[in-house]
């Protein structure tokens, strides 16, 4: 299972920190960490456990732009 | 076959069709929804949705889980007997169901005022969008009459477009009532920086024109001229069609922290027409408007009906949401969390500016129950978690 985040959609409002915390976070600006680990407007995650499904999929309905999509 | 019926093809309809379909039920689940459209997201629509975000790009994506679901779109429920546990379609039709789901929402208040009916708008769904972002073009004047949060927005997207923006209401300060006057006044003075002009302390009482709006007479006397004008003034819930079962409808459909109606595991309740105690405040039933309570809602009753569906017991954790909402206004991001309202009484600073970057709490009793910052982002964490500790009663 893998997460793709939008970031040209994603607007830092956090939300799916609370629901996923293992997965995303807020770097010290409070922007969504992952942009540093990319150059361009897509994060793509590396395989990540089934054990977090749950938590990604409610990070992906918590969104407020729907940016997060989970990849099987 | 059992079958579940979720009224209300909206955001909630759609989480909670989800969640039922999660427990593991395998009778039929039908949505039925008066709009046209399959659910989408509809905090965009008085913000960048009147900009130019194209309407498709709103949409939800249909969860796997809720691939099966039958979509009976543009047909609205007019009546229910919980006891019969039938449902009445606006065509004549009987469902019968043996779980109900209510997530039928709200519809926007219209002023009762004697004028011409074209030209006069309201702002709840994607059709109310895309008819109000034709007449929003550069130079026309635009009255808005309510200065809540969707009066804002709706100012401040259409400032954007350089757009003339009246905006009426009968408070002394815009969004005075959800966040009181100290940080109403603020977001006032941004607006009028960004020319925006304001009537405050006063009502619309007569549309003018004939075939088409021209303008509104105000109580003081004014007269305002207007090619377009918004309603914002609130939103009544959608329980027209439940009456006659002995509910509680006075606000909302009331309904238990597991979002069932009183006495009955067969009917939940969610999204912005549920009335329900949240645990991390107190145990009183309240309707809350939050994007994200709706999502929070949705899978809870759902769960509890898909539970009861299949005969296993209901969650037994208590549900203690915490609530959140935001604001874009120009280049301001407003977020909020917790309970805003349940302190408005005394309410304070905590850090920064209400001209510049600002956290403002809302108290009871002494106890932090909600916090409105604008900018901050880098303390969002911070103040939720706060929230989360400091909410709850002792």
């Amino acid at each position: 299972m893998r997460i793709t985040v939008d970031l040209a959609k994603c607007q830092d409002h956090g939300q799916c920190v609370y629901s996923a915390p293992t997965v995303f976070a807020l770097d010290a600006e409070g922007k969504l960490a992952f942009r540093t680990a990319t150059d361009g407007d897509r994060y793509r995650s590396e395989d990540l456990d089934e054990s977090l499904r749950d938590d990604v999929e409610e990070a992906a309905d918590a969104c407020p732009l729907q940016a997060i999509m989970v990849e099987d | 076959m059992e079958r579940c019926v979720v009224v209300g093809a909206s955001m909630a309809g759609l989480r909670a069709a989800e969640a039922v379909r999660k427990t593991g039920f395998g009778g039929e689940v039908v949505v039925i929804g008066d709009e046209p459209h399959m659910p989408y997201n509809r905090p965009p629509l008085s913000k960048e949705a009147l900009l130019g975000t194209a309407p498709a790009d709103l949409a939800f994506r249909v969860p796997r889980a809720a691939q099966d679901v039958t979509w009976r779109l543009g047909e609205r429920a007019t009546g229910a007997d919980l006891d019969a546990r039938t449902l009445t379609l606006a065509g004549g039709e009987t469902l019968e169901w043996s779980g109900l789901v209510v997530a039928t929402g709200l519809t926007p208040r219209r002023l009762s005022l004697p004028g011409p009916a074209a030209g006069r708008h309201v702002i709840r769904t994607l059709d109310d969008v895309v008819a109000l972002r034709k007449e929003l073009i550069a130079g026309a004047r635009l009255v808005i009459v309510g200065a809540g949060f969707i009066g804002c927005e709706v100012a401040a997207a259409a400032r954007v477009a350089d757009v003339e923006v009246d905006v009426v209401a009968p408070e002394q300060v815009p969004v005075e009532r959800p966040l009181r006057a100290e940080l109403g006044r603020a977001l006032q003075r941004r607006h009028e920086a960004h020319g925006v002009r304001f009537h405050l302390g006063t009502v619309p009482v007569a549309y003018l024109g004939t075939s088409r709006v021209t303008g509104l007479r105000l109580s003081d006397g004014t007269e305002l001229a207007a090619d377009v004008v918004l309603e914002a003034v609130g939103c009544v819930p959608n329980t027209g069609w439940l009456e006659g079962n002995g509910l509680d409808l006075g606000d909302g459909v009331q309904c238990d922290n597991l979002l069932r109606v009183e006495g009955r595991p067969d009917v939940v309740v969610c999204g912005d027409v549920a009335s329900f105690p949240n645990l991390l405040f107190d145990d009183v039933p309240r309707r809350v408007e939050h994007w994200t309570m709706v999502t929070d809602t949705a899978k809870r009753a759902g769960a509890t009906l898909g539970r009861h569906l299949v005969g296993e017991p209901a969650d037994p954790a208590p549900f203690a949401p915490i609530p959140s909402f935001w604001s874009d206004q120009y280049d301001l991001r407003l977020q909020s969390f917790g309970a805003v309202g349940l302190g408005a009484d005394d309410v304070r600073v905590l850090e920064g500016d209400l001209d510049a970057d600002v956290a403002v709490g809302y108290h009871r009793e002494g106890r932090l129950v909600g916090v409105v910052l604008i900018g901050l982002p880098q303390r969002y964490q911070h103040y939720r978690a706060l929230i989360a500790g400091s909410a709850a009663r002792s």
